[in-house]
Protein backbone atom coordinates (compact mmCIF):
# COMPACT_ATOMS: atom_id res chain seq x y z
CA UNK A 1 0.00 0.00 0.00
CA UNK A 2 0.95 3.43 -0.36
CA UNK A 3 2.42 5.27 2.24
CA UNK A 4 1.15 6.43 5.07
CA UNK A 5 1.17 10.12 4.79
CA UNK A 6 -0.49 10.16 1.59
CA UNK A 7 -3.24 8.48 3.16
CA UNK A 8 -4.25 10.24 5.92
CA UNK A 9 -3.63 13.33 3.13
CA UNK A 10 -6.19 11.30 0.53
CA UNK A 11 -8.48 11.00 3.68
CA UNK A 12 -8.56 14.17 4.56
CA UNK A 13 -9.00 15.66 1.29
CA UNK A 14 -11.95 13.39 -0.14
CA UNK A 15 -13.86 13.60 3.57
CA UNK A 16 -13.18 17.42 3.62
CA UNK A 17 -14.82 17.53 -0.28
CA UNK A 18 -17.80 15.62 0.59
CA UNK A 19 -18.56 17.09 4.10
CA UNK A 20 -18.01 20.66 1.83
CA UNK A 21 -20.17 20.21 -1.23
CA UNK A 22 -23.12 17.94 0.62
CA UNK A 23 -26.38 19.06 1.46
CA UNK A 24 -28.75 17.75 3.12
CA UNK A 25 -27.40 15.90 5.83
CA UNK A 26 -26.64 12.10 7.03
CA UNK A 27 -28.67 10.16 4.17
CA UNK A 28 -27.00 12.06 1.63
CA UNK A 29 -23.76 11.67 2.28
CA UNK A 30 -23.19 8.22 3.35
CA UNK A 31 -24.30 7.24 -0.31
CA UNK A 32 -21.21 9.56 -1.70
CA UNK A 33 -18.94 7.76 0.71
CA UNK A 34 -19.75 4.82 -0.50
CA UNK A 35 -19.01 5.91 -3.85
CA UNK A 36 -15.80 7.83 -2.94
CA UNK A 37 -14.50 4.87 -0.33
CA UNK A 38 -15.61 1.51 -2.00
CA UNK A 39 -16.25 2.29 -5.38
CA UNK A 40 -13.66 4.66 -6.68
CA UNK A 41 -10.75 3.91 -4.03
CA UNK A 42 -11.65 0.38 -3.07
CA UNK A 43 -10.15 0.73 0.37
CA UNK A 44 -13.33 -0.79 2.08
CA UNK A 45 -15.68 -3.08 0.40
CA UNK A 46 -19.38 -3.08 0.25
CA UNK A 47 -19.92 -5.21 3.53
CA UNK A 48 -18.44 -2.79 5.28
CA UNK A 49 -19.52 -0.15 4.14
CA UNK A 50 -23.02 -1.65 5.03
CA UNK A 51 -21.70 -2.31 8.37
CA UNK A 52 -20.77 1.03 8.78
CA UNK A 53 -23.86 2.49 7.89
CA UNK A 54 -26.02 0.46 9.96
CA UNK A 55 -23.68 1.57 12.97
CA UNK A 56 -23.24 5.32 12.13
CA UNK A 57 -27.45 5.39 11.97
CA UNK A 58 -28.15 3.53 15.20
CA UNK A 59 -25.11 5.59 17.20
CA UNK A 60 -25.75 8.95 19.39
CA UNK A 61 -24.91 12.14 17.00
CA UNK A 62 -24.80 13.21 13.30
CA UNK A 63 -24.69 10.14 10.66
CA UNK A 64 -22.36 11.58 8.51
CA UNK A 65 -19.57 12.29 11.25
CA UNK A 66 -20.34 8.58 12.63
CA UNK A 67 -19.71 7.83 9.31
CA UNK A 68 -16.45 9.15 9.09
CA UNK A 69 -15.05 8.20 11.89
CA UNK A 70 -15.55 4.56 11.46
CA UNK A 71 -14.32 5.10 7.62
CA UNK A 72 -11.08 6.54 8.97
CA UNK A 73 -10.76 4.27 11.39
CA UNK A 74 -11.05 1.11 9.50
CA UNK A 75 -8.98 2.24 7.04
CA UNK A 76 -5.91 3.81 8.42
CA UNK A 77 -6.87 3.16 12.66
CA UNK A 78 -6.98 5.94 15.63
CA UNK A 79 -5.54 8.68 13.36
CA UNK A 80 -7.15 7.73 10.80
CA UNK A 81 -10.71 8.63 12.57
CA UNK A 82 -8.80 11.79 13.75
CA UNK A 83 -7.68 13.10 9.95
CA UNK A 84 -11.87 11.97 9.01
CA UNK A 85 -13.35 13.89 11.76
CA UNK A 86 -11.35 16.79 11.20
CA UNK A 87 -11.90 16.54 7.17
CA UNK A 88 -15.96 16.43 8.12
CA UNK A 89 -16.55 19.21 10.34
CA UNK A 90 -13.96 21.72 9.69
CA UNK A 91 -16.03 22.89 6.24
CA UNK A 92 -19.14 23.38 8.07
CA UNK A 93 -17.13 24.74 10.91
CA UNK A 94 -15.69 27.66 9.04
CA UNK A 95 -18.88 28.02 7.05
CA UNK A 96 -21.33 28.98 9.56
CA UNK A 97 -18.39 31.02 11.39
CA UNK A 98 -18.54 33.30 8.45
CA UNK A 99 -22.35 32.95 8.47
CA UNK A 100 -22.69 33.91 12.06
CA UNK A 101 -20.18 37.26 11.65
CA UNK A 102 -22.49 38.27 9.26
CA UNK A 103 -25.58 37.40 10.61
CA UNK A 104 -25.52 40.08 13.39
CA UNK A 105 -24.67 42.89 10.98
CA UNK A 106 -27.30 41.75 8.57
CA UNK A 107 -29.91 40.34 10.51
CA UNK A 108 -31.80 43.91 10.73
CA UNK A 109 -31.50 44.27 7.67
CA UNK A 110 -34.97 45.44 5.98
CA UNK A 111 -34.35 42.88 3.28
CA UNK A 112 -32.77 40.12 4.51
CA UNK A 113 -35.74 40.31 7.49
CA UNK A 114 -38.31 39.49 5.32
CA UNK A 115 -36.25 36.82 3.36
CA UNK A 116 -36.26 35.56 6.94
CA UNK A 117 -39.28 35.84 7.90
CA UNK A 118 -40.31 34.40 4.82
CA UNK A 119 -38.37 30.97 5.29
CA UNK A 120 -39.45 30.50 8.85
CA UNK A 121 -42.95 29.53 7.75
CA UNK A 122 -40.80 27.35 4.90
CA UNK A 123 -39.12 25.97 8.00
CA UNK A 124 -41.64 25.04 9.79
CA UNK A 125 -43.62 22.95 7.45
CA UNK A 126 -39.90 21.25 6.03
CA UNK A 127 -40.18 19.91 9.78
CA UNK A 128 -43.62 19.50 9.98
CA UNK A 129 -43.41 17.16 6.83
CA UNK A 130 -40.59 15.05 8.16
CA UNK A 131 -42.57 14.89 11.19
CA UNK A 132 -45.36 13.42 9.60
CA UNK A 133 -44.11 11.01 7.13
CA UNK A 134 -42.02 9.53 10.25
CA UNK A 135 -45.63 9.65 12.60
CA UNK A 136 -46.78 7.70 9.27
CA UNK A 137 -43.88 4.68 9.92
CA UNK A 138 -45.13 4.63 13.37
CA UNK A 139 -48.73 4.54 13.57
CA UNK A 140 -48.55 2.13 10.16
CA UNK A 141 -47.55 -1.32 11.72
CA UNK A 142 -50.27 -0.84 13.71
CA UNK A 143 -48.84 -1.98 17.06
CA UNK A 144 -49.96 -0.58 20.73
CA UNK A 145 -46.55 0.20 22.06
CA UNK A 146 -44.47 2.48 19.81
CA UNK A 147 -48.15 4.62 19.11
CA UNK A 148 -48.92 4.87 22.57
CA UNK A 149 -45.17 5.49 23.47
CA UNK A 150 -44.97 8.32 20.72
CA UNK A 151 -48.27 10.03 22.00
CA UNK A 152 -46.83 9.76 25.75
CA UNK A 153 -43.71 11.49 24.86
CA UNK A 154 -45.18 14.34 22.70
CA UNK A 155 -47.65 14.98 25.57
CA UNK A 156 -44.77 15.18 28.26
CA UNK A 157 -42.46 17.61 26.50
CA UNK A 158 -44.91 19.62 24.42
CA UNK A 159 -47.27 20.41 27.15
CA UNK A 160 -45.57 19.53 30.23
CA UNK A 161 -41.61 20.64 29.02
CA UNK A 162 -40.42 17.51 30.53
CA UNK A 163 -36.50 16.92 29.54
CA UNK A 164 -36.13 15.35 26.08
CA UNK A 165 -33.00 13.25 27.88
CA UNK A 166 -35.39 11.69 30.21
CA UNK A 167 -37.84 10.90 28.07
CA UNK A 168 -35.02 8.97 25.89
CA UNK A 169 -33.15 7.11 28.43
CA UNK A 170 -37.18 5.92 29.66
CA UNK A 171 -38.37 5.03 26.12
CA UNK A 172 -34.76 3.44 25.48
CA UNK A 173 -35.58 1.51 28.65
CA UNK A 174 -39.48 0.26 27.45
CA UNK A 175 -37.76 -0.44 24.08
CA UNK A 176 -35.14 -2.61 25.29
CA UNK A 177 -38.01 -4.82 28.14
CA UNK A 178 -39.97 -5.37 25.52
CA UNK A 179 -37.79 -6.89 22.91
CA UNK A 180 -36.43 -8.92 25.43
CA UNK A 181 -39.98 -10.02 26.95
CA UNK A 182 -41.02 -10.34 23.00
CA UNK A 183 -37.78 -12.72 22.29
CA UNK A 184 -38.50 -14.59 25.27
CA UNK A 185 -42.06 -15.75 24.28
CA UNK A 186 -40.91 -16.20 21.08
CA UNK A 187 -38.16 -18.67 22.17
CA UNK A 188 -41.07 -20.21 24.51
CA UNK A 189 -43.78 -20.98 21.26
CA UNK A 190 -41.18 -23.28 19.38
CA UNK B 1 -18.18 29.47 33.68
CA UNK B 2 -19.55 30.00 30.07
CA UNK B 3 -16.71 27.27 28.34
CA UNK B 4 -18.20 24.67 30.56
CA UNK B 5 -21.79 25.80 29.60
CA UNK B 6 -21.69 25.05 26.16
CA UNK B 7 -19.37 21.59 27.02
CA UNK B 8 -21.98 20.19 28.86
CA UNK B 9 -24.83 21.45 26.46
CA UNK B 10 -23.37 20.37 23.21
CA UNK B 11 -22.13 17.04 24.87
CA UNK B 12 -25.46 16.66 25.70
CA UNK B 13 -26.89 17.05 22.35
CA UNK B 14 -24.22 15.05 20.75
CA UNK B 15 -24.87 12.11 23.14
CA UNK B 16 -28.79 11.92 22.98
CA UNK B 17 -29.09 12.77 19.33
CA UNK B 18 -29.77 9.40 17.60
CA UNK B 19 -31.41 9.20 14.08
CA UNK B 20 -29.87 12.11 12.48
CA UNK B 21 -30.08 15.64 11.38
CA UNK B 22 -33.87 16.21 12.12
CA UNK B 23 -33.48 13.93 15.69
CA UNK B 24 -30.81 16.96 16.61
CA UNK B 25 -33.12 19.69 16.34
CA UNK B 26 -35.92 19.45 19.04
CA UNK B 27 -32.50 18.64 21.23
CA UNK B 28 -31.06 22.16 20.66
CA UNK B 29 -34.36 23.70 20.90
CA UNK B 30 -34.31 22.55 24.21
CA UNK B 31 -30.73 22.98 25.41
CA UNK B 32 -30.22 26.56 23.88
CA UNK B 33 -33.67 28.14 23.43
CA UNK B 34 -35.44 26.61 26.62
CA UNK B 35 -32.48 25.93 29.31
CA UNK B 36 -30.09 28.16 28.42
CA UNK B 37 -31.32 31.03 26.38
CA UNK B 38 -28.76 31.64 24.39
CA UNK B 39 -30.74 31.93 21.46
CA UNK B 40 -34.86 33.40 20.92
CA UNK B 41 -37.12 31.69 19.12
CA UNK B 42 -36.51 33.47 16.30
CA UNK B 43 -32.80 33.47 16.00
CA UNK B 44 -33.35 29.22 16.91
CA UNK B 45 -35.47 29.08 13.82
CA UNK B 46 -32.92 31.28 11.97
CA UNK B 47 -30.10 28.99 12.97
CA UNK B 48 -32.34 26.07 11.91
CA UNK B 49 -32.77 27.61 8.51
CA UNK B 50 -28.80 28.80 7.96
CA UNK B 51 -28.11 25.16 9.09
CA UNK B 52 -30.51 23.76 6.13
CA UNK B 53 -29.40 25.63 3.26
CA UNK B 54 -25.42 24.97 4.20
CA UNK B 55 -23.84 21.91 4.13
CA UNK B 56 -23.00 20.01 7.35
CA UNK B 57 -24.50 17.94 9.73
CA UNK B 58 -27.24 20.10 12.09
CA UNK B 59 -25.24 19.65 15.57
CA UNK B 60 -22.40 20.85 13.99
CA UNK B 61 -23.81 24.21 12.58
CA UNK B 62 -25.80 24.96 15.52
CA UNK B 63 -22.86 24.23 17.81
CA UNK B 64 -20.98 26.57 15.55
CA UNK B 65 -22.91 29.26 15.13
CA UNK B 66 -24.71 29.17 19.15
CA UNK B 67 -20.84 29.00 20.37
CA UNK B 68 -19.29 31.62 18.25
CA UNK B 69 -22.50 34.08 19.50
CA UNK B 70 -21.65 33.56 23.39
CA UNK B 71 -17.82 32.68 23.28
CA UNK B 72 -16.32 33.72 20.44
CA UNK B 73 -14.06 31.65 18.02
CA UNK B 74 -13.34 29.17 21.49
CA UNK B 75 -16.43 29.13 21.78
CA UNK B 76 -17.30 27.70 18.62
CA UNK B 77 -14.42 25.20 18.95
CA UNK B 78 -15.67 23.91 22.18
CA UNK B 79 -19.25 23.28 21.50
CA UNK B 80 -17.88 21.50 18.20
CA UNK B 81 -15.97 19.28 20.37
CA UNK B 82 -18.30 18.79 22.59
CA UNK B 83 -20.92 17.74 19.98
CA UNK B 84 -18.70 15.40 18.43
CA UNK B 85 -16.93 13.38 21.55
CA UNK B 86 -19.97 11.30 22.34
CA UNK B 87 -20.01 10.19 18.66
CA UNK B 88 -16.28 9.34 18.43
CA UNK B 89 -16.33 7.41 21.97
CA UNK B 90 -19.74 5.67 21.75
CA UNK B 91 -18.87 4.82 17.80
CA UNK B 92 -15.57 3.25 17.89
CA UNK B 93 -16.27 1.33 20.97
CA UNK B 94 -19.75 -0.18 18.99
CA UNK B 95 -17.36 -0.75 16.12
CA UNK B 96 -15.28 -2.91 18.14
CA UNK B 97 -17.97 -5.08 19.75
CA UNK B 98 -20.17 -5.19 16.49
CA UNK B 99 -18.48 -7.90 15.18
CA UNK B 100 -19.21 -10.05 17.96
CA UNK B 101 -22.74 -9.32 19.35
CA UNK B 102 -24.10 -8.58 15.74
CA UNK B 103 -27.74 -9.24 16.76
CA UNK B 104 -27.69 -7.50 19.84
CA UNK B 105 -31.16 -8.03 21.44
CA UNK B 106 -31.19 -5.14 23.38
CA UNK B 107 -29.57 -2.98 21.29
CA UNK B 108 -32.01 -3.24 18.99
CA UNK B 109 -34.65 -2.85 21.58
CA UNK B 110 -33.31 0.83 22.48
CA UNK B 111 -33.58 1.63 19.31
CA UNK B 112 -37.14 0.26 18.45
CA UNK B 113 -37.97 2.43 21.68
CA UNK B 114 -36.63 5.25 20.93
CA UNK B 115 -37.63 5.60 17.15
CA UNK B 116 -41.22 6.73 18.45
CA UNK B 117 -39.89 8.86 20.73
CA UNK B 118 -37.51 10.65 18.37
CA UNK B 119 -40.55 10.89 16.10
CA UNK B 120 -42.74 13.15 19.12
CA UNK B 121 -39.84 15.66 19.98
CA UNK B 122 -39.55 16.38 16.33
CA UNK B 123 -43.51 16.60 16.21
CA UNK B 124 -43.00 18.70 19.00
CA UNK B 125 -39.96 21.22 17.56
CA UNK B 126 -41.60 21.55 14.52
CA UNK B 127 -44.88 22.84 15.77
CA UNK B 128 -43.00 25.46 18.20
CA UNK B 129 -41.54 26.35 14.88
CA UNK B 130 -45.25 26.97 13.62
CA UNK B 131 -46.55 28.69 16.31
CA UNK B 132 -43.56 30.82 15.65
CA UNK B 133 -44.04 31.95 12.01
CA UNK B 134 -47.68 31.74 12.26
CA UNK B 135 -47.91 34.27 15.28
CA UNK B 136 -44.65 35.91 15.71
CA UNK B 137 -42.15 35.80 19.05
CA UNK B 138 -44.46 37.74 21.00
CA UNK B 139 -47.98 36.16 21.00
CA UNK B 140 -48.87 34.53 24.60
CA UNK B 141 -52.36 33.79 23.16
CA UNK B 142 -52.90 31.45 19.83
CA UNK B 143 -56.44 33.13 18.43
CA UNK B 144 -57.16 33.36 15.16
CA UNK B 145 -57.12 37.37 14.92
CA UNK B 146 -53.34 36.56 15.89
CA UNK B 147 -52.54 34.94 12.43
CA UNK B 148 -49.85 36.63 9.93
CA UNK B 149 -51.93 35.91 7.10
CA UNK B 150 -48.81 36.24 4.73
CA UNK B 151 -47.25 33.17 7.17
CA UNK B 152 -50.03 31.27 6.70
CA UNK B 153 -50.34 31.22 3.17
CA UNK B 154 -46.64 30.30 2.89
CA UNK B 155 -47.26 27.42 5.21
CA UNK B 156 -49.56 26.02 3.58
CA UNK B 157 -48.13 26.24 0.22
CA UNK B 158 -45.11 25.12 1.70
CA UNK B 159 -46.47 22.12 3.00
CA UNK B 160 -48.63 21.28 0.33
CA UNK B 161 -45.76 21.15 -2.60
CA UNK B 162 -43.26 19.31 -0.03
CA UNK B 163 -45.98 16.53 0.61
CA UNK B 164 -47.46 16.17 -3.17
CA UNK B 165 -44.33 17.01 -5.11
CA UNK B 166 -41.59 15.59 -2.46
CA UNK B 167 -39.04 18.33 -3.51
CA UNK B 168 -35.94 19.05 -1.78
CA UNK B 169 -36.10 21.30 0.87
CA UNK B 170 -33.82 23.52 0.14
CA UNK B 171 -35.60 24.73 -3.04
CA UNK B 172 -38.83 24.78 -0.52
CA UNK B 173 -37.48 27.32 2.04
CA UNK B 174 -35.30 29.24 -1.12
CA UNK B 175 -38.65 30.11 -2.76
CA UNK B 176 -40.56 30.96 1.24
CA UNK B 177 -37.81 33.52 1.62
CA UNK B 178 -38.12 35.24 -1.70
CA UNK B 179 -42.10 35.13 -1.54
CA UNK B 180 -41.69 36.32 1.91
CA UNK B 181 -39.14 39.18 1.05
CA UNK B 182 -41.76 40.51 -2.23
CA UNK B 183 -44.68 40.64 -0.11
CA UNK B 184 -43.22 41.85 3.34
CA UNK B 185 -41.39 44.67 1.48
CA UNK B 186 -44.46 45.43 -0.67
CA UNK B 187 -46.55 45.61 2.17
CA UNK B 188 -44.27 47.68 4.20
CA UNK B 189 -43.64 50.02 1.03
CA UNK B 190 -46.93 50.01 -1.40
Amino acid sequence: MKNEKSIYLKLFTSTFQLSAFTFGGGFVIVPLMKKKFVDKLKWINEQEMLDITAIAQSSPGAIAVNAAILLGYRIAGFAGAMVTILGTILPPLLIISVISLFYAAFRDNIIVNAILKGMQAGIAAVIIDVSLTMIGGIVKPRKLLPILMMVGAFTAVFFFKVSVVYLILICGLLGAVSMIIAAKQGRNME
Amino acid sequence: MIYLKLLWSFLQIGLFSIGGGYAAIPLIQNQVVDRNGWLSMSEFADLITIAEMTPGPIAINSATFVGIRIAGVPGALIATFGSVLPSVIIVLTLAYIYGKYQNLVIMQGILSGLRPAVVAFITSAGISLFFLAIWGEEARTYNIEGINPVAAILFASALFVLRKFKVNPVFVMFGTGILGMIVYLGVRHP
